[in-house]
């Protein structure tokens, strides 16, 4: 049984002047008749399933629709038209250092995380030291979270979230932050994580990364489903090709 | 319900442990101030209002207290939550977490400072020689309907707030004429009687009313007065409510 189905996803996204617009501004365009609101796909009928254990990846460049894409399958958004199926527990991380607060310590924030991505307070007590030793950060407990570096930050977000055992996990360009010694170590992790039968979907600009990692990949671009398959090298060359080609 | 309850309970504990800290982060006083802020309030209302209002009526400074405690409640209750849910943006934007927790979350702790002022109110009472009967354990109905009433409240201004920012401005005129026209430092007796029901459409006032009928008259409220006051429970916690519901998922292209 698939374990993330979707069918024909699209979902349009709004945009324009009701943005950052007061009240007196809303009104006055809204009587000139000069209030516009654009509308446009950011993604149009994405179809794809995942089974249990595999790893997809998403690429496409920017505004190809893959953040709205993770959004939806999160459930933070709902698909204009289309259906998403999820059988199973789901816990996504977007864009990582978002979603902390500069003045609550380290350990307050890993348990607001905890708390966010689904875990029991019991859970987080039993492997808050765990996640430190996993992020390097354990000098760094009680300090303030601002006063970390961008570095450490992730790293934290990525131990938090690599506990947990997903069904299905999402992960919007997490790996290409943190060190070298770092970015070995959590993709060592998401293999482990692979093996253990989560599901993952990883969004990364990274090629290379996509190669190495990913079973299933899907190409985004304008918001069109371009490819989706399990030949990861044949779709990963088609679009450097065509990335080569739009640079001429 | 009770599942979600305890599914979404760690993360409400620690969205609540947050707002403290950052409440009184910074402040030498820390919670002191949930308590000092409103009795520095009432004495100096206390001072100046003792001049043109107060005489001749009794128990004048529980009188004002009822109407400060309750104002200040529900101005601090919806004041806060309107901003929470812009304030969390960054959370609701990533992670899919019911949305209302993060206005609960700054209602509990207007609660807890109530709460605390209401301990202080009643020492108060002690000492302005207020005779203390079991009526007063009808206190709850106003505390739990105007808690339910900052909720709505809440709901609504928060999600208006995503939308146009105004609504800072305009809430912050609205709950000063309100403040006047929730007779917390006066009496409407010398209204005529329309006039003095006129005052019945305000629900703060009707918090307030019921705490000095209970407490200074030791009178029970009549049926009548119990309706109105869930009626405007229920009107504004369906509004906002209704608004939650519609622009669940829509929220997020307007931060």
């Amino acid at each position: 049984m698939a374990v993330l189905e979707l069918q024909k996803v699209s979902i349009r996204y709004i945009t324009g002047d009701f943005k950052d617009i007061g009240l007196k501004e809303f009104l006055m365009r809204k009587l000139t008749h000069q209030y516009h609101v654009q509308e446009f796909w950011a993604d149009k009928d994405v179809t794809f399933s995942l089974d249990r254990g595999d790893m997809l990846g998403i690429i496409g460049s920017n505004g190809a629709g893959k953040s709205t894409l993770l959004k939806v399958i999160a459930g933070i958004m709902e698909p204009t038209k289309g259906v998403v199926k999820r059988n199973g527990s789901i816990a996504a991380l977007l864009e990582l250092s978002s979603g902390f607060d500069g003045d609550l310590t380290v350990k307050e924030n890993a348990y607001l995380r905890g708390a966010m991505l689904g875990y029991t307070r019991k859970f987080m007590d039993e492997t808050f030291d765990k996640i430190l030793d996993f992020a390097d950060l354990r000098d760094f407990r009680d300090r303030p979270f601002k006063q970390l570096s961008s570095g450490m930050k992730s790293r934290l977000a990525f131990s938090v979230a690599s506990l947990v055992k997903p069904d299905i996990l999402i992960l919007d360009e997490v790996l290409s932050v943190g060190d070298g010694a770092f970015k070995a170590k959590s993709e060592a992790k998401m293999k482990e994580m692979m093996g253990g039968g989560t599901t993952t979907i990883l969004v990364s600009h990274s090629l290379e990364q996509i190669r190495a990692l990913c079973s299933k990949i899907l190409w985004l671009d304008k918001g069109q489903q371009i490819a989706f398959g399990d030949d990861v090298e044949e779709i990963c060359n088609r679009y450097q090709e065509f990335l080569s080609r739009k640079n001429k | 319900m009770v599942a979600k309850l305890k599914r979404y309970s760690f993360i409400f504990e620690e969205l609540v442990k947050r707002d403290f800290k950052k409440k009184y982060k910074r402040t030498f006083l820390g919670m002191s101030w949930s308590v000092l802020s409103p009795l520095l309030q009432l004495l100096v209302m206390r001072i100046v209002f003792t001049q043109f209002f107060g005489r001749g009526m009794e128990h004048y400074t529980t009188y004002l207290f009822c109407g400060n405690l309750i104002f200040s409640y529900f101005s601090e209750s919806t004041g806060q939550g309107m901003s929470s849910l812009i304030g969390n943006a960054g959370i609701f934007t990533k992670v899919n977490v019911p949305k209302y927790l993060f206005l609960f979350s700054k209602n509990v702790q207007a609660l807890i400072n109530f709460g605390l002022v209401l301990v202080v109110f009643f020492v108060f009472c002690l000492i302005d020689g207020i005779t203390f009967t079991w009526k007063f354990v009808l206190l709850l109905v106003p505390i739990f309907s105007l808690m339910f009433f900052n909720i709505g409240v809440g709901l609504i201004l928060s999600a208006l707030f995503v939308f146009f920012r105004d609504v800072q401005y305009l809430w912050s005129i609205f709950t000063q004429l309100l403040m006047y026209l929730s007779a917390i430092f006066y009496s409407i007796d010398s209204y005529s009687p329309m006039m003095q029901n006129l005052f019945l459409l305000n629900p703060i006032y009707l918090y307030i009313r019921y705490f000095r009928k209970i407490v200074i008259d030791s009178t029970i409220p009549s049926v009548w007065f119990h309706l109105l006051m869930l009626a405007d429970v229920v009107i504004v916690l369906g509004i906002g409510c209704w608004m939650y519901k519609k622009y669940n998922t829509k929220f997020l292209y307007y931060v």
